[in-house]
């Protein structure tokens, strides 16, 4: 609806203030999500915002004496430095554009393509912008012939290869050298040095940790909502004070109490934990909901002799669906997402740890400066609650609306 | 036996369990206890309906005594213990962490969390909120401004890790400052002001939460009173700040107290980011520093931090009492 009196300057204030609020919160994500993708070398040397663009790499190759020959007394060797096998591989078509070169690590830009270079070792060298190279010597080359340094645009290029190698741990050549002694896709993934052993650990936590305490709450909200008992006024704010209690308080007390009757740090400990954690949420939010069911229905359910727990399960249940649905994705959300629980009450081995302890303990204090690692993981870590998000989103809004909006 | 197989286990057997304990204890107050037939049937029938909501209760309620009431009490007895529980030193955790250098800077920290992070989630949401509420593609925008809300706070200190990281090709901000002339900074050690630049991962997070919420405030206000208001001739900023703001505080409070609650326990950011250092220590994460080091001092921050949210529960509570009545 236009409001009167709405001028469409405003319009277009508010079109353009929006669009760049939106930019600005999607930048950082997108920034993490093209990383991923990117060849490691490419993006250490140009920011992900130019990822569609060729970057300028230096690429190391030879003249090999393997191709020498005597041209008018001097002993030439010529060929093209794209079909070099050290720098083949980042040019898969066989040509490329030599920005500049050089005959010293040291200095792997010193000439512009067509200019003449001294060797060090005696004799000249020339590359063109082609690729092509000639070396000539009076002198037969030493050793296996003059290294060549080169700078080159090498085209943007898009890989699943970090996925590949923070599932399994393992970067391209190991992975070739584990197929090749038989190792087959299944064994490297479930090897403990991937992330994808993590992965399926934060399912192994989630899933019933989002069931269980909806199934316990459900129960007492209907309890809180639609019995007559004492005590019952005390209960729901006993609810809404533990609602906010401190995480921290519970860690030391709790796995010391797990620790004392057995469960240790263990799956079974931190799905205990969490059905404990997310219950005063669970309880208030579906109480507030079933409260609001019409009281008609349930009272002549009574009435034509239903009992508590028939009106419970034939009706509150299947009417308290979208409350039920919308909590239990905030649920799955939070134990997806959650560090704290997943530090304390789960052992710190490789193979139990979850996506969230792995990441920000192992790979941010090992690999901290290996952005191919970090964003792809961190990727692979948000992926799944992003689906979750996109799909779920009516429920979400609903859930969180139901909480806080009277 | 592998974790995933031991996970579906578990399912069946907690999920069984907890259907099978409220079907048997029912069947078993209606059929065995007390029977609805015979004599005394009339009796029985009152007696098993004065039972039967501590039946439904009675799991949460252990539940909620075991893993939520008990550590209150659990975490400050063992705070007022030494580092490895053997000797009582009454307040003697308190008083030397109030000595410590560390502690006081988190402290400090943490009251600027407080004051900055709920009111920047706030003002961002009701902005937007407003900005897209007439807006043909306001519900695209929404949806994408609460994207964050699915990220988790380990996820998210990595975007922002890579948005603040000190090489001009990897960090946006550092590569717009070359672009201008500047040199680039490592911004997470910029003494100060580097926790500001922690809680606009927070900001980020929370403010797509404040907006939905705040937005469905904006639909439920009557719209005659913003008629009537266009129709005396108020501009869209008087409309808004006069109108409509003062019609939805009681949801901006509840907004408000909600971030700062979530503010005052959410330690994975100075976790991941900084570990803390460099100035930027907040109390959760300094009580994580000491978590299976020292007991005593870990439980007893975080009974700092039950104490400073304190006040916000009891405001719950009494607001709750009200609502009942």
């Amino acid at each position: 609806m236009q409001i009167a009196g709405q001028s469409s300057r405003l319009g277009w204030a508010v079109n353009i203030s929006v669009f760049l609020l939106v930019f600005l919160w999607l930048i950082p994500t997108v920034g993490l999500l093209v990383s991923s993708f990117r060849d490691r070398d490419q993006i250490v040397t140009s920011g992900w915002w130019q990822a569609p663009f060729a970057v300028d790499l230096t690429f190391r190759g030879r003249a090999s004496v393997d191709d020498m020959v005597m041209q008018n007394g001097l002993f030439v060797i010529e060929g093209n430095i794209f079909e070099d096998p050290e720098v083949a591989p980042s040019f898969p078509e066989g040509e490329g554009l030599v920005q500049a070169f050089g005959t010293r690590g040291a200095a792997p830009t010193q000439f512009q393509p067509g200019e003449v270079a001294e060797l060090r070792r005696g004799g000249t060298l020339t590359v063109n912008a082609d690729g092509s190279f000639r070396a000539e010597n009076t002198e037969e080359f030493s050793g296996r012939g003059p290294r060549i340094y080169i700078l080159a645009e090498t085209p943007p290029e898009l890989t699943l290869n970090n996925y590949a190698t923070v599932l399994t741990g393992k970067p391209a050549d190991e992975r070739q050298a584990a197929r090749a002694r038989g190792d087959s896709t299944l064994d490297m993934l479930m090897d403990e040095d991937g992330l994808f052993i993590n992965f399926i650990n934060t399912f192994t936590v989630t899933i019933p940790a989002t069931i269980i305490p909806i199934l316990i709450a459900a129960f007492a909200a209907y309890a809180l909502a639609w019995m007559e008992f004492p005590g019952r006024g005390l209960l729901i704010a006993a609810v809404v004070g533990l609602l906010v209690v401190p995480l921290q308080l519970a860690l030391v007390p709790l796995l010391n109490l797990h620790n004392q009757i057995g469960i240790g740090q263990s799956f079974v400990g931190i799905w205990l934990a969490h059905t404990g954690f997310g219950l005063p949420l669970a309880i208030y939010l579906l109480r507030n909901y079933m409260v609001g069911l019409p009281r008609d229905i349930i009272e002549s359910a009574k009435v034509d002799g239903a009992t508590d727990f028939q009106v419970f399960t034939k009706i509150v249940l299947p009417l308290s669906f979208p409350a039920l649905a919308s909590f239990a994705i905030f649920r799955f959300l939070w134990t997806w997402n959650d560090l704290l629980v997943a530090k304390v009450f789960l052992p710190a081995t490789d193979e139990t740890k979850v996506m969230t302890v792995k990441i920000a303990d192992d790979l941010l204090g090992s690999r901290g400066g290996d952005w191919d690692i970090l964003a792809t993981a961190a990727f692979v870590s948000i992926a799944v609650p992003l689906v979750v998000f996109f799909t779920m989103q009516r429920y979400l809004v609903r859930g969180l609306l139901a909480g806080s909006v009277k | 036996m592998s974790p995933l197989l031991q996970g579906l286990m578990t399912i069946l057997i907690g999920v069984g369990g907890c259907v099978g304990y409220f079907y048997a204890s029912n069947l078993i107050l209606d059929k065995v206890i007390f029977p609805a037939s015979g004599p005394k049937a009339g009796r029985n029938i009152n007696r098993a309906n004065a039972i039967r909501p501590w039946l439904f209760l009675l799991p949460a309620v252990l539940a909620l005594g075991l893993y939520l009431v008990y550590p209150v009490i659990g975490s400050f007895y063992r705070s007022l213990f030494n580092r490895d529980g053997t000797e009582f030193i009454w307040f003697g955790n308190y008083i030397t962490m109030f000595g410590d250098a560390e502690f006081r800077t988190s402290l400090v920290n943490n009251f600027l969390w407080v004051l900055v992070v709920p009111a920047a989630a706030t003002f961002f949401g009701l902005l937007i909120a407003q900005l897209t509420d007439r807006l043909s593609w306001g519900n695209i925008a929404k949806s994408l401004i609460f994207m964050p809300m699915a990220i988790s706070f380990v996820g998210a200190s990595l975007i922002w890790r890579m948005v603040y990281a000190n090489n001009p090709d990897i960090g946006v901000i550092n590569a717009l400052r070359v672009f201008f002339g500047a040199d680039p900074v490592d911004l997470l050690q910029v003494a100060f002001w580097n926790n500001f630049f922690l809680m606009v991962i927070l900001i980020w997070i929370q403010t797509g939460f404040a907006m939905v919420i705040l937005s469905a405030a904006l639909r439920g206000i009557p719209e005659e009173t913003v008629e009537a208001a266009i129709i005396d001739g108020a501009n869209p900023f008087q409309i808004f700040f006069k109108i409509k703001v003062p019609q939805i505080m009681g949801t901006i409070v509840v907004v408000w107290t909600t971030i700062t609650i979530l503010v005052l326990k959410v330690f994975d950011i100075v976790y991941t980011m900084t570990l803390g250092n460099f100035g930027t220590q907040i109390l959760p994460s300094y009580m994580m520093s000491y978590m299976f080091r020292d007991d005593g001092r870990a439980t007893a921050v975080a009974f700092v931090i039950m104490i400073i949210v304190l006040p916000v529960m009891v405001w719950n509570i009494i607001q709750a009492r009200k609502e009942m009545r």
